[in-house]
């Protein structure tokens, strides 16, 4: 047939080398990489039989950066920045990784009021992270005008983050023993109204969204994983609490201060999309406790520590530090042979790992739901390729 | 003298209405359009149009006049005939069947008596349109919209011609006109307080054969990119999007006649109460729109086939059991 030729030859590598099952009456359609709910440039690759998938293969790529060959040619310092760019939802979780690599390599003292403010920060870009989550993953599934609240709440804390860090999407905020400005009275006081204010906006999110019929039914038993999958790709963050593992690097390998404060890790045992869901809406929640206990003991002092190396050059060692973020462990894992610039950094993306399990999740389920599932997965996608 | 001059009377009159019924459609789209976005402006807590004109008022005939400017395109390997067929038979019926549709007590082109079977039957031809322009297009995505939406309209008929049956036994017409003036002009007298259950039965069905949310599964932009008229651009798009606007008006419509009274208000009776009526449930379309999320297609069909239709089919029985008594 010149149609079955055609077709043959239509497409590039990937949809060519695509493995179909042995049945005929299937359908492959390619999702994205432009498509309005993979959230950026991720392709998936589709085998379907009416509106059930039964294969699912994502193409990754699209927005590879090298981000960690960057590193090797350039300074410790002068690397920070990158880091903003790879998860540019929580960059602050990034750039800590990073800057608390080099401070673990060079065993750097960082003052307490630094640790405080790193916190509060990471804290507050946190809960942006996940407002915005919270408001795309509802216009995948259909209703628009959550959107609009998440970001009216997330607007205020890039207002507050702008004024200390200086932008409000790529934050490079963090300094090899410290961090790069003090916050300010007015910094406390707008933290606390937002706080009180989310408090108040849980309630109305709840009412809205998470107990409306539809929207309960569209996620409860919908992309069930249970916690052998998790363990079997690596999967982190509120993906594995939604599975019914308490692991969250603040608890497990506390860095920082995170050991000092009352939270709770929120977990669910129901796998499913809605386990995910009500994870994330508790972390806001946690985020809120962390950051009011935070500024309640906030000391004074200095917020950088004035003899750090400005141009380090640590001894050769390799070390590995973890953080948590809005996705789950980001690591760096970082070798030193002596000079300026890193050997080799090797970061650890929680996306990745997580979109690692959406193929086998994915099988047998409609389209509809295979959407639901990936947008409870969280992904960003510049920190799955880096 | 009348025998000398033979003037076709009813033809004449069919003209003047559908010239009348396509400006009142083309009118409708525009408010209709400018109301949809403002509405979401205010419920999102944004503005919404502003920029053109006074309040953004003249952004939906910036809209239009950009449709109008765009290229006509085919796609590569679809079968222009079927492609530009589509969304003229999508607009025709949206058209037609307002002549049928009591405006007021003197304002109605034809008076017939089979009104509501030509209004029901008539918008079933969209499905038709949806398939075939979901077919055309050579498009994965428009050919998936176009099998949901067949599935979705074919399923919601039958609870839409059951919920309306129990209105038939009541007044014994199939004639909108003795339909609307055989209730009162209060409230209390409307059908909606008579079969509440058929009402509400109607109403979904109404969302569900329109494509609106939370039933806008043929077009669902978060799975389908944009469903059936993925490929269009241009003026098919925008008769596309004509029709849609134009099966929701007819929607209205019809539940205003069947079931609050059409244009019967407790003062002054007439067109004002039953435009009136229409915008107030066009409102609520639109308020559900920008509130729920999307239904799944197997949830969507269960509604349809495991709730709507027995329901439907006891609040008949019920009916005929009263009326007989």
């Amino acid at each position: 047939m010149d149609l079955d030729r055609r077709l043959a030859s239509s497409g590039d590598f990937y949809s060519q080398k695509f493995q179909t099952t042995e049945r005929e009456d299937t359908l492959v359609l390619n999702l994205g990489p432009q498509h309005p709910s993979t959230h950026g440039v991720l392709r998936i690759l589709l085998e379907i039989d009416g509106e059930y998938i039964v294969r699912a293969e994502p193409v990754l790529g699209y927005i590879h950066r090298m981000h960690e060959k960057i590193a090797e040619v350039m300074t410790y310092t002068q690397f920070a920045p990158y880091t903003g760019r790879i998860d540019y939802l929580h960059p602050l979780a990034w750039g800590w990784s990073h800057i608390g690599a080099v401070e673990r390599l060079m065993d750097v003292q960082v003052p307490e009021r630094a640790e405080y403010i790193r916190v509060i920060t990471c804290e507050l870009n946190r809960i942006s992270s996940h407002l915005l989550w919270w408001g795309a993953y509802i216009n995948d599934l259909g209703a628009f005008t959550p959107f609009f609240y998440a970001f009216d709440d997330r607007e205020i804390i890039s207002d507050i983050l702008q004024r200390i860090i200086g932008s409000r999407l790529t934050f490079s905020f963090y300094r090899i023993g410290g961090v790069a400005t003090d916050i300010d009275d007015r910094f406390v006081s707008e933290t606390r109204e937002f706080c009180n204010r989310m408090k108040e906006r849980l309630k109305m999110y709840k009412a809205l969204v998470t107990d409306n019929f539809i929207f309960r039914n569209r996620l409860e038993g919908i992309g069930e994983i249970p916690f052998e999958t998790c363990r079997k790709y690596g999967a982190t963050g509120p993906v594995v609490r939604g599975s019914g593992k308490a692991y969250d690097v603040r608890r497990s390998e506390p860095y920082s201060i995170y050991d000092r404060f009352d939270f709770e890790i929120p977990v669910y045992h129901t796998c499913d999309a809605m386990g995910r869901y009500l994870v994330r809406m508790d972390e806001i929640r946690e985020s809120i406790k962390i950051i009011e206990q935070a500024l309640d003991a906030l000391p004074q002092g200095e917020c950088l520590n004035r003899k750090a190396p400005k141009r380090p050059k640590p001894p050769p060692n390799d070390v590995y530090f973890a953080v948590e973020g809005g996705r789950g462990k980001v690591g760096a894992h970082l070798v030193s042979d002596g000079g300026r610039s890193p050997y080799r950094l090797k970061l650890r993306s929680p996306s990745y790992s997580n979109l690692s399990l959406f193929s086998e999740v994915a099988q047998g389920t409609l389209i509809a739901d295979a959407i639901s599932i990936l947008g409870s997965l969280d992904l960003v996608i510049p920190e799955i390729d880096r | 003298m009348m025998d000398l001059i033979f003037f076709p009377w009813q033809l004449f009159v069919i003209f003047v209405g559908l010239a009348g019924v396509m400006a009142f459609v083309g009118l409708n789209g525009l408010l209709l359009v400018y109301l949809d976005r403002k509405i979401a402006g205010f419920i999102q807590r944004r503005v919404g149009p502003y920029e053109v004109g006074p309040q953004g008022i003249l952004q939906p005939v910036a809209d239009g006049l950009k449709l109008l400017g765009k290229q006509i395109f085919t796609p590569k390997g679809a079968d222009p005939a079927l492609y530009w067929l589509a969304p003229m038979i999508s607009i025709t019926p949206a058209i037609v069947v307002f002549i049928a549709i009591p405006f007021g007590p003197n304002l109605q082109v034809i008076n017939t008596n089979v009104g509501l079977i030509l209004i029901l039957a008539f918008t079933g031809i969209n499905v038709l349109a949806l398939c075939l322009g979901g077919w055309a297009s050579q498009n994965k995505y428009a050919l998936l919209g176009a099998a949901r939406d067949i599935a979705q309209s074919v399923a919601y008929e039958i609870p839409l011609l059951l919920s309306v049956l129990p209105i038939i036994f009541l007044t014994g017409t199939f004639n909108l006109f003795d339909i609307a003036s055989g209730q009162g002009a209060w409230p209390w007298q409307w059908y909606i307080l008579h079969q509440p259950v058929a009402f509400l039965i109607f109403f979904v069905c109404i969302l569900a054969e329109t494509n609106r949310s939370p039933f806008d599964l043929p077009e669902g932009e978060s799975e389908l990119t944009a469903g059936f008229h993925t490929d269009y651009s241009g003026m098919a798009f925008a008769l596309f999007f004509l029709a849609e606007y134009s099966y929701m008006v007819i929607g209205s419509c019809l539940i205003a006649t069947i079931f609050l009274g059409g244009f019967q208000g407790p003062i002054a009776s007439g067109a004002w109460w039953f435009l009136a009526k229409v915008y107030i449930l066009l409102l609520i379309m639109i308020w559900i729109r920008w509130t729920f999320p999307r239904l799944r297609f197997d949830q969507l069909l269960n509604i349809c086939w495991k709730w709507m239709i027995p329901i439907a089919v006891v609040n008949l029985l019920v009916t005929l059991a009263v009326i007989s008594l």
